[in-house]
């Protein structure tokens, strides 16, 4: 029954309601991003404002619960913060993510993205958390250059 | 449980996996064997019994373990080619699976070594394949005609999961130099009906090659009653090794092959600025081959033999009839191939409404031990023609039980819980 605690509530509920998906317009930089193992794929464009500020993170694709809902968690955790700040949970997400289930989540850093924690414990599901935050950094890269 | 004859409960004591536990106390449900099968006690200890006494390399080895251990190996082809009843021993080619079986093949077209006019390749010339392929039938197809500048071009898939035989004047045509289906889809359970394609085939006077990776564990494969020139598959479907495939192909034809991998074994003599080369099949096993896995198959190929084919057909047929009707019963899901059981093997594709086939596939392992395979199984283009990303397949073989597509069916009717 390991899968279960997998499976958090807050998770199904971001895969059922996604928040902030569809493209939109305007944006800096647009990636594609897929995970070749299971298909899974993400479009995400950013739009970046004055100061560093993250003006919107939209999104499209199509994939398992956990990439899905992960986009979803990443555009409200993203949108309206700064590059700096967004980058910061970017870092430790992918620290749970590539930590086998061996640290504790920082809840603090993470917010809602913690309901991931879970996942680590799944090698072959890690990619799939990881797709859409690992888009999201592509994008800024561009956006920014 | 459904009698067809086969002793499933004598059977699953063959096969020592199938009675453990996995972690937390569930049980193996092993409904992935198209992706690799199991393997019985048979098959191990020969493998063990010949790399604890018998290990030598083999060919080359002028003392006692190495006649011992080039018996093993050339028996091990004796009873491969018995299996699929080619003509002549030397048919068979001994590679490290199918898909080194078909690049193979592939590697003969349009290459300068090769001089023979059947294996001429450039532009203006076709090659065909079919839209269900698993990635091994199209990739090396694909670099072909890259390398060749020929034409890649192939048979559509119909609706309901068959071969779309009707364009197929146009598309094998005098232009053809190779056609290279599937024989049983990995993806579909759909058996490719060969002979209509093989008439077209004659007439145009073009080779045609079978990926029987998916039918030589299910059913009776007789390459000289399917007449096609190539046929490939690989040990660890048909409850072999893996590392281990096969080649067959008509002797002549191997005999107007260029060789694939250089290297020892392969030759006849050599000199510094050029080599001549072994007869086949020796000719296209370069370097030390898998000399255990070829045991393991042909201790393999036996227990099916004994077990008989005919009777592994009618216990695939029953589980798969039985999965059909069950899977009907489970609302939004969607079974992507035949509905009907005729030419038609155990394995059954589908896709559950709102639910991504990774989610399906956690839920059914980590709550029921049930072992599926999900994703694009290797065939991507089949998918894409279908529109959906991806699909959750069980597929079935000799040791599965109706009891095992019950665990299934509870399994799923719980995914659907959890996404409602």
């Amino acid at each position: 029954m390991i899968a279960e605690s997998m499976y958090q509530e807050l998770i199904l509920e971001h895969y059922k309601h996604p928040q902030g998906r569809g493209l939109r317009d305007p944006y800096d930089a647009e990636v594609h991003h897929v995970n070749p193992t299971c298909g899974d794929e993400i479009t995400m464009r950013v739009k970046l404002g004055d100061g560093g500020k993250v003006e919107d993170v939209s999104y499209d694709g199509q994939g398992c619960s956990i990439s899905q809902a992960a986009a979803s968690v990443l555009h409200e955790l993203a949108t309206g913060s700064t590059v700096d700040d967004s980058l910061g949970v970017v870092e430790e997400f992918t620290r749970l993510m590539q930590s086998r289930g061996k640290i504790e989540a920082d809840e603090d850093v993470l917010g809602d993205a913690v309901a991931f924690a879970g996942v680590a414990k799944f090698p072959a599901r890690v990619k799939c958390a990881l797709l859409a935050w690992m888009a999201y950094k592509d994008a800024v890269v561009r956006s920014t250059k | 449980m459904v009698d067809t004859g086969l002793d499933v409960e004598r059977i699953r004591k063959d096969f020592p996996v199938l009675s453990r536990e996995l972690p937390g106390g569930r049980p193996l449900i092993y409904l992935d064997s198209g992706n690799s099968a199991q393997k019985p006690t048979q098959v191990v200890e020969a493998m063990r019994e010949h790399m604890a006494m018998h290990y030598a390399n083999v060919g080359r080895a002028m003392h006692a373990l190495g006649a011992e251990s080039t018996e093993a190996y050339e028996n091990a082809r004796d009873k491969v080619a018995a299996f699929v009843g080619a003509p002549d021993r030397d048919e068979i080619v001994f590679t490290k699976n199918a898909s080194e079986a078909l690049n193979l093949v592939a590697y003969a077209f349009g290459n300068p070594i090769g001089e023979d006019p059947r294996f001429r390749l450039g532009p203006g010339d076709e090659i065909v394949i079919s839209e269900m392929e698993h990635h091994s039938n199209i990739v090396p197809w694909q670099m072909l005609a890259q390398r060749t500048g020929a034409t890649l071009r192939w048979f559509s898939v119909t609706d309901s999961g068959r071969l779309d035989l009707s364009n197929l004047d146009e598309l094998v045509t005098e232009r053809t130099k190779i056609v290279s289906i599937v024989h049983q889809s990995n993806v579909l359970g759909t058996v490719n009906p060969v002979a209509p394609v093989l008439a077209r085939v004659r007439e145009v006077g073009a080779l045609m090659m079978l990926d029987a990776s998916q039918s030589v564990p299910h059913q009776q494969v007789d390459v000289a009653a399917l007449g096609v020139d190539f046929l490939a598959f690989t040990g660890h479907k048909v409850v072999g090794p893996s590392g281990i495939g096969v080649l067959w192909a008509r002797a002549e034809l191997l005999e107007a092959m260029p060789p694939f991998l250089g290297g020892g074994e392969m030759i006849e003599a050599v000199w510094m600025d050029r080599s001549t080369y072994a007869p086949a099949p020796h000719k296209f096993e370069a370097g030390t081959p898998p000399i255990v896995e070829a045991v393991g198959l042909g201790v393999a190929v036996d227990y099916l033999s004994e077990i008989g084919m005919d009777a592994v057909v009618r216990h695939e047929h029953e589980l798969t009839a039985y999965t059909l009707g069950a899977l009907g019963e489970i609302p939004g899901l969607k079974v992507i191939g035949p509905l009907d059981l005729a030419d038609r093997g155990g394995t059954v594709s589908f896709t559950l409404e709102g639910i991504h086939p990774h989610d399906v596939g956690q839920i059914l392992d980590d709550n029921f031990g049930v072992a599926v395979r999900v994703g694009h199984h290797c065939a991507r283009p089949l998918h894409l023609r279908f529109g959906i990303p991806a699909t959750t397949r069980a597929s079935f073989y000799l040791y599965n039980t109706t009891a095992e597509i019950d665990a299934l069916v509870r399994g799923l009717h719980h995914v659907r819980k959890v996404f409602a």
